[in-house]
């Protein structure tokens, strides 16, 4: 039972990345939305100003909350795109027809989601090290920060989209519901990463517990939720 | 069977008996309740009220719903395929997730002519007929044990709609049962065993009242 | 369409003898709660006056974090039982809840003003307060989708639950973030209060907790008329739609 559950996760998964290489909306459209995001928090603010008392500009001091952010707004973008891709011709239902069990196509689209969000972090993270001037003191601390935060937004982010999955005006449903339940996990990235790329944070390392647990949180609710938010509607 | 969608009760009290190896013909105007009908057969959406049983699984229960899920094949006015990947590929995905049988995804592939250069096209750019083509290989090569069909002859040509009708055939003479939701008249009689009227969500047996 | 049938059972008010008792229950421990809160205890040392305001604002927080938890229990059982009762109850408490962290984010900000000089703060405390506020905004505008209503219930108990995480998380917010807000007021460990303070803040608690159990009563009783409302609604309809065959065959 798990395995073919994993099975057909795994299919999703393969059919989605195989639609995304034919469509390229990630390469073509989210990326370069990371990118200008990148080049707005520059205008908004003065790279040239710098921390008082420090060495760094005020733009790397702030990069960990600018980055989470962008990463934010992007999965809310990549997630309608996932859910998208299914309603355009009822294959939602044809997947649940097809006897796929709701966990299977759920956290197929987690793990399209947090690939997806992987690359953008990769963009994003290296514009921030190229154009802010970030530097990375501990790079395992800072993987790990990624990882954990990827899979709880991933999984939260397809968690409640899944909650408006098919209703009118899900488009500005879906960011009430994420964002508000979004901001623990935001803080405690923007305070982990931080302490990753400059260290001397405040309890940086109960952070990033934090966002393991947060990660582990979302992503058994998505498997134990899917069932009701997706059956027999 | 009563069924409500949104606050409105698409099934009304519902009462049907269907057997193996029949073709069925549900008849009745539009919005009469016939596709909420073939969902609910395919396990699709929850009954408010009543009972029913389909393939010996409870419609009532969520377990046997699932199961029920796997065992039938549902045609409804949404093809299902993914406009960005290939015939081929959407062939591949679906079947996969069947389980199904390389050797019948061929030849169910051959069958509905989708073997040779239309398997390399997306399925973005092919006309309403073809996909529906390709959405009946899915099915065929799935082998379900009923067949739910909605309008399934709409939007094809004479050639497809014979290939439709054998394919009824071909099914109900293999032992499955087929249900089709149709508003042709012309067409339809010769291919049913039975015809079944749908008006405001009930369901009679034409001839009997 | 056919008038809206009253069931013959609906009662004319949502009163009943527990929540009269309730009701007052409600009336004498706020007047006692007021007359020792307002009048009887002294003002504080340091913030005077201004320190009653708290009196009010601790278990209006109290009470919506009661309100989040009949949430939180309600979804549990509309999952495991698929209970229109207990949807019912998950949506009053939601609301009811809503309302008082609502009240919480008004009294504080009043409170603020002269203690600390400015309404808002980013505080830990009042940024959570502000963030679960907007969840269970989202968790009703998830109830007003328009689904059937047990596919509903389900989404909704599904978000019911996972938002219920941010309550620990408000309630915790000022030991999480250790902030510079107030040393979280009321601890064991920590007797920074004196004993009419505490008195106050006891009988606040326990006369809003009774007030707010008054209210998640009654709303629920308004949403359950609601929902016979529908169901007796839903009766006719179907009988409506089976009508159309008779005027079908007449034509």
């Amino acid at each position: 039972m798990i395995a073919a559950v994993a099975g057909d996760a795994a299919r999703i998964v393969a059919k989605d990345l195989r639609i995304e290489r034919a469509t390229g909306v990630i390469t073509t459209q989210i990326l370069p939305f990371g990118i200008v995001m990148l080049l707005l928090f520059g205008f908004g603010v003065d790279p040239a100003l710098q921390v008082r008392g420090g060495d760094r500009s005020v733009l790397a001091e702030v990069a960990p909350g600018l980055f989470w952010i962008t990463v934010l707004l992007a999965l809310l973008l990549v997630v309608g795109r996932a859910f998208a891709v299914e309603s355009d011709d009822g294959s939602l239902d044809a997947l649940l027809v097809a006897g796929v069990h709701p966990a299977a196509i759920l956290g197929g689209k987690a793990v399209v989601v947090a690939a997806e969000l992987v690359v953008l972090e990769l963009v994003v993270g290296a514009g921030a090290v190229l154009m802010f001037d970030v530097t990375i003191g501990d790079p395992l601390h800072l993987v790990v920060v990624m990882v954990s935060t990827t899979v709880a937004l991933a999984g939260a982010g397809t968690l409640f989209l899944a909650v408006v999955a098919g209703q009118r005006g899900r488009d500005t449903l879906g960011p009430l519901l994420v964002l508000p339940a979004m901001a623990p996990v935001l803080i405690g990235a923007t305070a982990a990463a931080g302490d990753a790329l400059y260290g001397a944070g405040s309890g940086g390392i109960a952070w990033t517990w934090a966002l393991v647990a947060f990660a582990l949180l979302y992503s058994v609710a998505g498997i134990v939720g899917a069932g009701a938010l997706l059956e027999d509607v | 069977m009563v069924c409500v969608l949104g606050g409105f009760p698409a099934l009304a009290g519902a009462d049907l008996d269907l057997h193996a190896n029949e073709v069925a013909w549900l008849r009745g105007p539009n919005g009469a309740g016939k596709t909420t009908l073939l969902r609910l057969l395919a396990g699709l959406g929850a009954m408010r009220r009543g009972r029913a049983e389909v393939l010996g699984a409870d419609l009532s229960v969520l377990g046997d719903r699932r199961w029920l899920r796997g065992q039938v094949g549902l045609l409804g006015h949404a093809t299902f395929l993914y406009e960005d990947l290939t015939v081929g590929q959407n062939l591949e995905f679906w079947a996969g997730l069947h389980r199904a049988d390389p050797v019948d995804v061929e030849a169910a592939a051959r069958r509905f002519g989708l073997d040779g250069r239309l398997g390399d096209v997306p399925v973005g750019s092919l006309s309403a007929g073809q996909r529906r083509r390709t959405s009946l290989a899915v099915l065929v090569a799935r082998r379900p044990r009923l067949w739910l069909l909605d309008e399934p002859h709409a939007g094809l040509d004479a050639e497809g709609r014979a290939m439709v009708d054998r394919l009824i055939a071909d099914a109900s003479g293999a032992g499955a049962t087929v249900v089709v939701a149709s508003h042709d008249a012309d067409h339809m009689p010769a291919v049913a065993d039975r015809t079944l009227d749908v008006i405001g969500g009930t369901v009679t047996e034409a001839g009997a009242s | 369409m056919t008038s809206i049938a009253v069931p013959p059972s609906a009662p004319e008010h949502t009163g009943s003898r527990l929540t009269r008792v309730l009701g007052a229950a409600t009336a004498v421990s706020w007047v006692v709660w007021l007359t020792y809160g307002l009048v009887l205890s002294p003002a504080d040392v340091v913030q005077s006056e201004s320190v009653r305001l708290f009196y009010l604002h601790v278990p209006l927080a109290l009470s919506a974090y009661l309100g989040f938890t009949v949430t939180l229990v309600g979804s549990i059982l509309v999952l495991r039982k698929n209970s229109a009762f207990w949807d019912q109850m998950a949506g009053a408490g939601a609301e009811v809840g809503l309302v008082l962290a609502g009240l919480v984010l008004v009294t504080g900000a009043l409170w603020g003003r002269p203690t600390w000089g400015t309404y808002w703060v980013w505080d830990p405390r009042i940024t959570a307060t502000t963030l679960l506020f907007l969840v269970y905004l989202g968790y009703l505008v998830v109830r007003r989708l328009d689904l059937d209503a047990e596919v509903r219930a389900r989404r909704a108990a599904v978000f019911g639950i996972v938002a219920f995480i941010n309550v620990p998380i408000t309630r915790y917010s000022v030991q999480i973030w250790n902030s510079l807000h107030q040393e979280a007021t009321l601890s064991l460990t920590d007797t920074e209060m004196d004993g009419s303070q505490l008195t106050s803040f006891a009988l606040g608690a326990i006369a809003m907790a009774l007030f707010t159990t008054w209210l998640i009563i009654h709303r629920f009783r308004v949403g359950w008329l609601e929902y016979e409302l529908d169901r007796s609604g839903l009766e006719s309809a179907i009988l409506e739609r089976r009508g159309e065959r008779t005027a079908t065959e007449v034509v």
